[in-house]
């Protein structure tokens, strides 16, 4: 096992501990030894069912590996055996429970670029909506549980208040708060409500203040600044080489973002800009600025949403597809959206049948989690709840 | 650039590692030697043309027909272009060399592979199972995977 010594740290008494030793104020050295602790898999900071291995050296982490596969249910051996290729849509639903719409269109993207379906107009823009709202659904339950990992209950209270309104307007259009089966191979299930264009303004007119307001009650919070900055720093490079990607990868400074940068859907038309960290506060890449990142993407998620209301084109909501799905012998494609933890990517081979003969879901997730021990060594203990929550993680995306 | 101009470099570059292309598929893919991914992986990353750094995903496979895939979707971050690499192994003896000391994402995504396809990744610092117990019998995402009747104890297929 690796050794890694990377800080050391004084306490107000006259102690000085380093990894290995205590030096006290007379002078003598006390040696210390290393332990073993887990945490998790029930642990209420690990959002799920996650279980780190700590090997610490008094309050410092010497080492960390993560264990998971405790809510793995086999989502890609069930892709193999479905009927047709419709039926994955719900299991994909169930993979990132926080945000079931994005994770439903990345794989209908990708059956629809092995048929090569043009879906209309107006199911490109309803899509763009959803997704958005998703995503603000999403980041809201990532900064509320944020907020509760770092001790602040309060924000989380007034995230749920608002993710209760979005939930409404899928209940409206589709009849599910959750997990929605809601965009279908070359269209979507339903058509918008008559209300859904009013009550969506609506809810952007409403929370655009509500941003600012959490900002000023958690993400300025001096508590909050003092647990968060500088904290779990990740670097470019080493983001970069772990593949992370999401806010997590633009807190670190690097600015890509798959809605531009490998465009899909109709992105191009709203005037948006990804957000990547900028240090206001702290360094660039650690967790505060991961935070951030996500309160401010949800201002530009606002901002498309507003702009696709406002342009939205009438028309039918189901493309023409074919009675059977059935893509031709050896068609395969990767195909990768970003969704609100990061590039979700669906490798999906043919083999001529109605059922997907591979189906690989690339979850951004696992990805994000596997730089962990990366960035917790040397840090304390205490730290780790705020370094790991800060990743936001989704645990039915982790083990899939 | 483009999937052909990349076949060209690699092959003026890495002859014999570079087995065969499908340039007509929807999206082009380079089949490579399984022994030389770790170069080729190298040569990809660092060279100031191409610069893929960015290791999207790392996909084992079963063709069904004897035959074990590993395929790479590499992109770059920078020049904003993407390539498919593709190995085929032998069933019954599926070594192939890892890329995790190019990109050290590939270190999960391989333990994947092999927790599921019992592909075997040389020169990978931690292999071991990721997703199911590390005593599981079988690779589940073999064509021919049987369930195990009984895991300590309790019955698996319900």
């Amino acid at each position: 096992m690796k050794k890694v010594i990377q800080q050391s740290v004084t306490l107000p008494t006259d102690y000085t501990v380093t990894p290995g030793s205590i030096t006290t104020s007379t002078g003598k050295t006390l040696r210390t030894e290393e332990m073993i602790i887990n945490m998790g898999p029930q642990h209420p900071s690990t959002h799920g069912v996650l279980r780190l291995e700590l090997v610490v050296d008094g309050e410092i982490i010497v080492d960390c590996i993560p264990h998971i596969g405790y809510l793995h249910r086999c989502f890609e051996k069930h892709c193999e055996h479905m009927t047709n290729y419709q039926q994955v849509i719900p299991y994909a639903d169930r993979m990132d429970y926080c945000s079931a719409i994005t994770n439903e269109w990345g794989y209908v993207l990708a059956v629809e670029k092995m048929l090569g379906i043009q879906v209309p107009e107006r199911v490109e823009y309803i899509r763009v909506i959803m997704a958005e709202l998703q995503r603000i659904a999403s980041h809201l339950i990532a900064v509320g549980t944020y907020g509760i990992d770092a001790g602040a209950f309060t924000p989380f209270l007034y995230c749920f208040i608002d993710r209760e309104k979005i939930l409404d307007l899928f209940e409206i259009t589709c009849g599910a708060r959750l997990l929605y089966n809601y965009i279908w191979i070359g269209g979507v299930s339903h058509d918008l409500p008559p209300q859904f264009i009013d009550q969506a303004k609506e809810f952007c007119a409403y929370f655009r203040p509500r941003i600012k307001m959490l900002n000023e009650l958690l993400t300025y919070n001096e508590i909050f600044v003092k647990r968060t900055a500088n904290v779990g720093i990740l670097p470019k490079d080493v983001a970069l080489n772990y593949a992370v990607s999401g806010p997590q990868l633009r807190a670190s400074g690097v600015n890509w973002d798959l809605r531009r940068d490998d465009p899909y859907s109709v992105y191009h038309k709203f005037a948006w800009e990804p957000q990547i960290g900028k240090g206001e506060v702290g360094t660039v890449g650690d967790c505060w600025n991961r935070h951030m990142v996500r309160m401010r993407e949800m201002e530009q998620s606002l901002n498309i949403i507003e702009q696709a209301l406002a342009s939205l084109p009438p028309g039918d909501v189901h493309a023409a597809i074919p009675k059977r799905i059935r893509p031709e012998k050896d068609v395969e494609v990767y195909v990768r959206t970003e969704t609100p933890r990061g590039e979700l990517g669906f490798y999906v081979i043919s083999d001529g049948s109605t059922s997907p003969f591979r189906v690989k879901a690339r979850g951004p997730a696992f990805v994000n989690l596997s730089v962990l021990p990366e960035i917790v060594r040397g840090a304390m203990l205490a730290d780790l709840v705020l370094i790991a929550g800060s990743i936001d993680i989704v645990l039915g995306e982790v083990d899939r | 650039m483009t999937t052909e101009e990349l076949l060209t470099i690699l092959q003026g570059t890495f002859t014999d590692a570079i087995v065969g292309s499908k340039l007509s598929a929807l999206q082009p893919w380079i089949q490579i030697a399984p022994n030389r991914t770790k170069e080729i992986g190298i040569f990809l990353r660092d060279e100031p043309s191409l610069q893929f750094n960015y290791l999207s995903c790392l996909s084992g496979v079963d063709y069904g027909n004897g035959m074990f895939g590993v395929v790479y979707h590499v992109n770059s971050t920078v020049l904003k272009h993407s390539i498919v690499l593709k190995v085929l192994i032998p069933r019954d003896n599926p070594h192939v060399q890892s890329v995790s000391a190019v990109w050290r994402t590939a270190d999960w995504h391989e333990r994947e592979a092999y927790d599921m396809f019992g592909i075997i990744f040389d020169e990978h610092p931690d292999l071991r199972r990721i997703l199911l117990p590390d005593d599981w019998d079988g690779y589940p995402l073999r064509k021919d995977y049987q369930v195990q009747e009984f895991y300590h104890g309790i019955k698996v297929p319900y």
